[in-house]
């Protein structure tokens, strides 16, 4: 399936009718049942974001990210990438502005915005199937279904077998499979990925990558995927925003996302790096290398 | 260490403890420290025998592991629900963080007292007393593993959709059972002591009571018999609390061939 790139101007809405039709019937294959609905709209305006009494990590923070679009951000380290997800899911208030999904204002954590950890957010007392089975409960499946289901998102990202072991018995590449199957049963209108496939080896994260565009091709939802590796930006985004302490200096789109065939052009590349070069004048990057 | 070694180490080391006891009475030494009067091993074995077959030896023996239990199985649940109510709720930790502290360096035996005054039965005094001296021990641990409890678990599960209820059932109580059971097991140790000596100051019955009153008709082999009688009803107890918490913490990353 193929997602077209929205250019800059285009109203939202237009285009996320077309888009969620697509969507609704690669769903329909798709085996676990999943609550009907497209991805969801998420809108910062003039956001800042920090903790406590500090000042503030980001300032002035507008974006818009369209419904069922994967928005990459990168940005240099430190430059409040994770913060920004927080935010988005409702885990931290913003000190000012205004964070909505769907045109309503964001006022805590919901199911429809399930965040993604790097490593360590699977339960470890639990084993893979009974942490897949968490957000069914919460979602109210019967626990007879629970178990079946928990075991048919597994099996789609690949560890049909590992359903019994404890977390700590598995892999850096096939927890994170258990925590995309954990994210994805919960059924969210909006995944925010924080650096999901950052501890991981090239191999598997070249993996990782691939499974995730799979999965996502029939379990539909707006994307916000926080790297600080340009190429994996490239691969996977619609968009590309590149994130500093001002708010998002650059955004890009991305020509034929997703499309093996239609390599992102370098100077796209050039353009991101440039941009962060710019922004992490100050600290060394490795985003640069 | 070879496996196959391990308990006959064990073994060996009370074993060793035992004989020099033996040649240190039998030999009826006076090096300061006097063992001419100090009943040995032999000696307090017959009264140990001729003491389980009497059914009062079983009384008492029932008696406070009975007194033991409620205590610490009161303190275990109290401990662990105010322990997590205080360490997450900040009114919960105003109101009751102020008494707690106040209260908790008081030695329970010396609430003794207290508890006579209290309650209208020797038996619920007793049970009080154990169930203060456990109670601390669990709920400090249980405040320090919540705090310490890392948070990317409940962020993750909150936006899965787990509200308060869940996150507490489903993150905060499994994740701090390792430290929990930290508390138990010195819980366990304290609550022996206090009951014990409870039993001796207050009790009618029990095995602390049983040991004082052999000392108090200066039957000295029935207190060694007490004595011996309490150390393996503690080690029975802790080793049954280690084990509980061993097997709900089997998710911990444990070294092979490690310690126990």
């Amino acid at each position: 399936m193929t997602h077209p790139t929205p250019p800059a101007a285009s109203p939202p809405d237009a285009r996320s009718d077309a888009r969620s039709d697509t969507r609704s019937n690669a769903r329909s294959n798709a085996s676990p049942d999943r609550p009907q609905g497209k991805g969801l709209a998420l809108r910062a305006e003039g956001v800042d974001l920090g903790h406590g009494r500090g000042a503030p990590i980001v300032t002035g923070l507008d974006l818009d990210i369209r419904p069922g679009e994967i928005l990459a951000v990168v940005g240099p380290s430190g430059c409040g990438k994770s913060t920004l997800l927080r935010a988005f899911a409702g885990l931290l208030a913003p000190v000012a502005g205004r964070i909505t999904a769907d045109g309503a204002p964001v006022a805590g954590p919901s199911p429809d915005r399930a965040l993604m950890f790097q490593d360590d957010a699977l339960l470890p007392w639990r084993s893979a199937r009974r942490n897949v089975e968490l957000p069914l409960a919460m979602r109210g499946v019967p626990r007879r279904e629970r178990r079946a289901q928990a075991l048919d998102w597994l099996a789609r990202v690949g560890l049909a077998d590992a359903g019994d072991r404890l977390p700590r018995q598995l892999s850096g590449g096939m927890r994170q499979r258990v925590q995309l199957a954990r994210t994805l049963a919960a059924g969210p209108r909006a995944i925010l990925m924080d650096e999901p496939f950052g501890a991981l080896d090239a191999q598997t994260r070249a993996a990782m990558q691939r499974l995730l565009v799979e999965v996502l091709a029939t379990a539909p939802a707006t994307v916000v995927f926080v790297t600080h590796d340009v190429d994996e930006a490239l691969l996977l985004g619609d968009r590309v925003a590149v994130l500093g302490p001002d708010g998002v200096g650059t955004e890009i789109a991305v020509p034929a996302p997703r499309d093996p065939d239609t390599p992102a052009p370098g100077d796209l590349r050039d353009r991101i790096l440039a941009a962060l070069g710019a922004r992490g004048a100050t600290a060394p990057t490795k985003e640069t290398v | 260490m070879n496996t196959a070694l391990r308990w006959p180490v064990r073994i060996a080391s009370l074993a060793a403890a035992v004989a020099a006891w033996h040649l240190l009475t039998a030999a009826d030494v006076r090096l300061w420290v006097r063992f001419d009067r100090l009943p040995g091993p032999a000696e307090v074995a017959r009264e140990f025998a001729r003491q389980v077959q009497h059914g009062q030896f079983y009384a008492d023996l029932a008696q406070s592991l009975v007194r033991i239990l409620t205590g610490f199985g009161l303190a275990a649940v109290a401990g662990v629900a105010l322990g997590m109510a205080v360490a997450r709720s900040r009114w919960a930790g105003d109101l009751l963080r102020p008494l707690l502290e106040v209260a908790r360096p008081i030695p329970a035996i010396a609430l003794v007292p207290v508890a006579i005054l209290l309650f209208p039965a020797n038996e619920q005094g007793i049970v009080f007393i154990t169930f203060v001296a456990a109670f601390f021990p669990v709920l400090v641990s249980t405040r320090h593993a919540v705090q310490a409890l890392p948070t990317v678990w409940e962020d993750a599960v909150r936006t899965l959709g787990a509200g308060r209820i869940r996150v507490l059932a489903q993150v905060v109580l499994p994740g701090v059972l390792p430290g929990v059971f930290g508390g138990l097991s010195v819980g366990m140790g304290v609550a022996w002591i206090c009951v014990i000596s409870a039993e001796m100051i207050s009790g009618d019955f029990g095995v602390g009571y049983r040991t004082w009153q052999a000392y108090t008709i200066v039957d000295y082999p029935g207190v060694l018999v007490g004595m011996t009688t309490i150390g393996v009803l503690g080690w029975g107890t802790s080793a049954a609390v280690e084990l509980a918490g061993r097997r709900v913490t089997r998710w911990l990353p444990r070294a092979e061939g490690g310690p126990r």
